[in-house]
């Protein structure tokens, strides 16, 4: 069903929008930023270190959420290509000021806080498929052409980000985008043959190695070597995975209580504020406080699926499913990662790591979320 | 009209369900295995944190200290304090060294050493800047301590030896470990392989080594991925190492090693009855705290390149051809064979031809008749000449070794020398040649391949003037092992060892006797003795021709030996001493004083009075006596010593 008929249904207007928002949705995100200022102070020493910015950060982005989700969505549907167009742009004008021999960078420094533009594009790339498919008549969707298309849209910020280089975001908006295509109802076979080339090309990165036409960098594949056999290095590139993995293991059950973890602590986990903070979290929290924050987790992923299912229209239903998923790999892909299932890529936990453009995307994403969850069609009574 | 609600297309809700249900699928693999990390093996990874978090630390033991037989300390634990930089808290390491160097000395090498160190340490390790400074120099440090960041003053503990060169001869030194020391142990301790750690390198340090270094302690501390220390978490104390006593009585080791002089010398004093070394001495001797400090290369190669060797302990490494103080073995074996009695005389013409050489006695004139108080007395070379060629080299050498020649004594100096007993089979399998009948004759005064070594000629004094097989002992015996078991008896005849001493009473009371200048005038301490002057180089005919004919005409290198065995009192032996004085011409005018002179000293225990010198030496003895008092160092023993 298109926009257009959706206009019609009844839609809060005015500040009652502010009643008709997922509030199960904030009120698990807010649970999340204060999980994150906890662990941030525990490792930070203080609080003024790492965790008060951070919650202000969060103060200003959980209030862009809210003003994003009383902006109707089909303002955010006409929005969506040019999301995706700057947040392309913004990584093309990173690579070049790399080039232009102003050093490899993957952020603007905006002064309060540094953008990386590769993780606006796990947005933008959701924005643009679900209002490409919206207005794409559901008879096309499977058509070559028509596959192409969205395709050619993934594999631009795919390609720039692989070349910055970052294998994680490169991974999230492949995935993310693939997500929203299969949603959209494109004929599985075209997945399935994505999965039989994928393989083929993981086994080509493998036979290339070595050769003229190395296909990763060096550090990437010791980073898998490291991944397959962390024992192999342990005071080298292995290091991460198994310190990672020993203060994971003695957390035990309850955790060594906050501040008292000994290998977050004493440094012998690197850098514990931002990718690895799960690790520190479960060294002191324990199994109990990892779980705990798994459940929050697909929680959050829960009530995006009844949201997206609710939405009833195309575009919503796609954009929620579609940010949902990219939350999901953030956290799937950093949990793997830190617990050995998956090599290092450098993907955040999320709302938890330190740092501001996961943050200001995520919450973007949500403010989206809200706002379809707001503006959807209802019955009249 | 109202409109129905939109819906989603079947094929999109089978779709977004299927890709939820993937989600949570995944979400579970994540749970399952944090509980696998976090339950399954818990423990496991528990221990490998603790492994990485925990370093145990070695506690160094205090060493033991090692006391002479009256407790007074000869090697003991000094605190020693020492300045440390730690770069971290310093800044600016040049302007905090300069500052330091302008309130002590610090000497340029020491600065350049710190930034060697710097390097290679961590930043927050302390690095020592100055060793073993003055009490006064730390507290110059403390006081400025505010404009001196970084800069510690720390305390530990040192070896020091407060006798110094009186006992290195016999107590040796320490030093930090090395690479070789390492190596040659199988199993060695922990504490072997703290850097620098302290361990003995000569003499009794190194041989009771174990026995003194104590049981390390240790610590567990906490340390952080960098590898700085967090905080303590438990530690065990160290056990100190046991404390050695020794025989050896420190008042007399001083006196004698001073006695000695700068001489090439080495005197071993020994108690008769129990075999307890009293003194044990070498010169010229050297400081051990030189060597605990560590050496320069220029006082090091000055030792190495020193021709009286003072890096030898003489009294146990060194072996030298006994001379005419082996008469007594020679004469003990020809009464044992039978072949002569106290009664028999040799004719002494001066030489006696052997094999178609003639072999000279010492007196060129002859001694006319000899017998054999007159051949020990007056030291007559062809009554030994003669007896030996009749007795045979198998049963002097076979009686040489019950007086403990050829023999090592283990008194734990690991450098003791085994001396020289030769005989037929030995230059057989030695030189490849036969045994001639000239080789005996040498052999009877104490030249040619004989060789001994100061102890054994105390050894062999002891073992005459007692007649019991007396061994050597240097480490006191506890109480629980003290015990009053007779020492065998030497298998002689008791007449025949009694003939021999009278002879060697006569050599020091007599008139005539070669040591009767160097004579004990006080009736309860008479001394019994016997000179010897063993050939280094036989002054050559060309020599002759030159007009060399005496010692004082030659180089030193070239000069006989001098060596005295005596021991006192006459008639109820208990103390023996032996005396060598490499190259010091002869016996009876180097050696013995300075034997009797010890003798004495041990006899009176202390000072002895001037009557109890002959009247003529007596000036002589008084202007030393003085001057002795002025050098030697007050000793004053421990108390409550536990060994």
């Amino acid at each position: 069903m298109s926009y257009l008929e959706y206009r019609v249904t009844t839609v809060p207007s005015g500040f009652s929008k502010i009643l008709h928002m997922n509030w199960a949705i904030v009120f698990l995100v807010t649970a999340i930023a204060v999980v994150s200022c906890v662990m941030l102070y525990s490792v930070g020493g203080s609080f003024s270190k790492w965790a008060d910015p951070q919650l202000k950060r969060f103060g200003v982005t959980f209030l862009m959420m809210f003003v994003m989700a009383m902006i109707p969505i089909w303002f955010w549907r006409n929005m969506s290509f040019l999301a995706y167009g700057i947040a392309l742009l913004l990584i093309i004008l990173v690579s070049l000021m790399g080039s232009m021999g102003m050093g490899a960078q993957r952020w603007i420094d905006l002064g309060f806080m540094k953008l990386q533009p590769s993780e606006l594009a796990k947005l933008g790339i959701v924005m643009a498929l679900a209002a490409y498919y919206d207005m794409l008549p559901a008879q096309k969707v499977s058509r070559p052409v028509w596959v192409a298309l969205p395709l050619l849209l993934i594999a631009l910020p795919v390609g720039l980000v692989l070349k910055q280089p970052d294998l994680g975001t490169a991974i999230l908006i492949m995935l993310s985008g693939g997500t929203v295509m299969f949603l959209a109802g494109v004929h599985w076979a075209y997945f399935a043959t994505v999965l039989a080339t994928g393989t083929g090309t993981v086994l080509a990165v493998f036979k290339s190695r070595d050769t003229a036409w190395q296909l990763l960098k060096d550090y990437q594949y010791k980073r898998i070597d490291t991944f397959l056999d962390p024992s192999s290095d342990p005071l080298g590139a292995g290091y991460h995975i198994t310190q990672s993995k020993i203060a994971l293991g003695s957390g035990g059950v309850s955790g060594r209580g906050l501040t008292q973890g000994t290998q977050s602590q004493l440094n012998f986990l690197p850098e514990k504020h931002t990718d690895f903070i799960f690790t520190t979290l479960a060294e002191e929290l324990g199994f109990v406080g990892g779980i705990s924050l798994l459940v929050i987790y697909v929680l959050i992923l829960v009530f995006c699926l009844i949201s997206a299912i609710e939405a009833k229209d195309k575009y919503s239903s796609l954009l929620i499913s579609g940010i949902a998923m990219t939350f999901f790999l953030f956290f799937a892909v950093n949990m793997s990662m830190v617990m050995g299932l998956m090599p290092v890529v450098g993907v955040p936990l999320p709302l938890v790591s330190w740092g501001g453009s996961s943050m200001l995307v995520l919450m973007a994403g949500f403010g989206l979320i809200q706002s379809a969850h707001v503006h959807r069609p209802r019955a009249k009574k | 009209m109202s409109m129905p609600a939109p819906k989603l297309s079947k094929k999109m809700m089978r779709r977004a369900f299927l890709v939820g249900g993937l989600q949570l699928g995944f979400a579970g693999v994540l749970a399952v295995r944090m509980r696998h990390l976090q339950i399954d093996q818990a423990d496991q990874f528990r221990l490998m944190a603790d492994e990485n978090r925990i370093n145990v630390r070695l506690i160094s033991p205090k060493r033991g200290e090692i006391y002479d037989r009256n407790g007074i300390t000869l090697a003991r634990n000094e605190q020693s304090f020492r300045i440390t930089l730690v770069e971290e808290e310093a800044d600016d390491v040049k302007g905090v060294l300069g500052k330091l160097g302008e309130l002590i000395t610090i000497t340029p090498e020491d600065v350049e050493q710190t930034f060697i160190e710097l390097k290679k340490n961590a930043p927050f390790l302390p690095v020592t800047v100055a060793d073993r400074v003055s009490w006064d120099d730390v507290s110059i440090v403390a006081l400025n301590a505010p404009v001196l960041p970084g800069i510690t003053p720390e305390t530990g503990l040192s070896r020091q030896y407060p006798l110094g060169s009186y006992f290195t001869h016999v107590v040796g030194y320490v030093g930090p470990v090395s690479t070789r020391d390492l190596e040659k142990r199988d199993a060695p301790d922990p504490l072997l392989k703290i850097p620098r750690f302290q361990i003995g390198k000569s003499r009794l340090e190194a041989s009771f080594e174990d026995h003194l270094r104590g049981k390390a302690g240790a610590r567990n501390i906490e340390v952080n991925a960098a590898g700085r220390v967090m905080q303590e978490l438990d530690r065990r104390e160290s056990e100190a190492g046991a404390n050695l006593k020794l025989t050896i009585d420190a008042k007399l080791q001083c006196y004698a090693q001073a006695r000695l002089g700068e001489e090439s010398a080495s005197a071993v004093v020994m108690d008769c009855k129990t075999g307890e070394l009293l003194a044990l001495t070498s010169s010229p001797s050297y400081d051990p705290n030189k060597f605990v400090r560590g050496i320069s290369h220029k006082d090091y190669n000055a030792l190495l390149e020193d021709k009286r060797k003072p890096l030898v302990s003489k009294s146990v490494q060194g072996a030298y051809p006994p001379g005419s103080t082996f008469k007594m073995i020679t004469a003990l074996a020809a009464l044992e064979a039978g072949i002569i009695d106290e009664k028999t005389t040799v004719y002494c013409p001066g030489h006696l031809e052997i094999a178609g050489k003639k072999k000279y006695c010492w007196k060129r004139g002859g001694h006319g008749k000899v017998s054999l108080e007159k051949s020990l007395r007056e030291s007559c070379d062809v009554f030994y000449y003669d007896i030996a060629l009749k007795v045979g080299i198998e049963k002097i050498a076979e009686v040489a070794r019950r007086f403990g020649f050829g023999e090592k004594h283990d008194i734990s100096m690991s450098v003791e020398n085994e001396g020289l007993v030769p005989s037929k089979e030995w230059k057989r399998r030695t030189r490849d040649s036969d045994w001639l009948i000239g080789d005996t004759a040498n052999v009877a005064i104490g030249q040619g391949d004989v060789l001994a070594s100061p102890l054994q000629l105390a050894i062999m004094t002891a073992r005459l003037a007692t007649g019991k097989m007396i061994s050597p002992k240097l480490i006191a015996d506890t109480d629980a092992q003290k015990n009053d078991a007779e020492e065998a008896e030497v298998t002689l005849n008791p007449a025949h060892l009694k003939a021999v001493r009278k002879a060697m009473y006569e050599v020091s009371n007599a008139r005539n006797g070669t040591a009767y200048r160097s004579r004990v005038i006080d009736e309860a301490f008479r001394m019994a003795g016997k000179t010897g002057t063993s050939q280094v180089f036989t002054i050559s005919e060309a020599e002759r021709k030159k007009g060399v004919t005496s010692n004082e005409d030659r180089d030193w290198e070239r000069r006989d030996h001098a060596l005295f065995v005596c021991f006192a009192p006459y008639d109820d032996p208990k103390i023996a001493v032996s005396v060598v004085v490499e190259h010091g011409g002869g016996g009876s005018t180097t050696a013995a004083p300075i034997a009797r002179d010890i003798l004495l000293q041990a006899l009176y225990d202390g000072t002895p009075p001037l009557t109890a010198y002959p009247v003529k030496d007596r000036a002589t003895i008084s202007k030393q006596q003085t001057q002795f008092q002025e050098i030697l160092p007050r000793l004053e023993p421990e108390e409550n010593v536990e060994t």
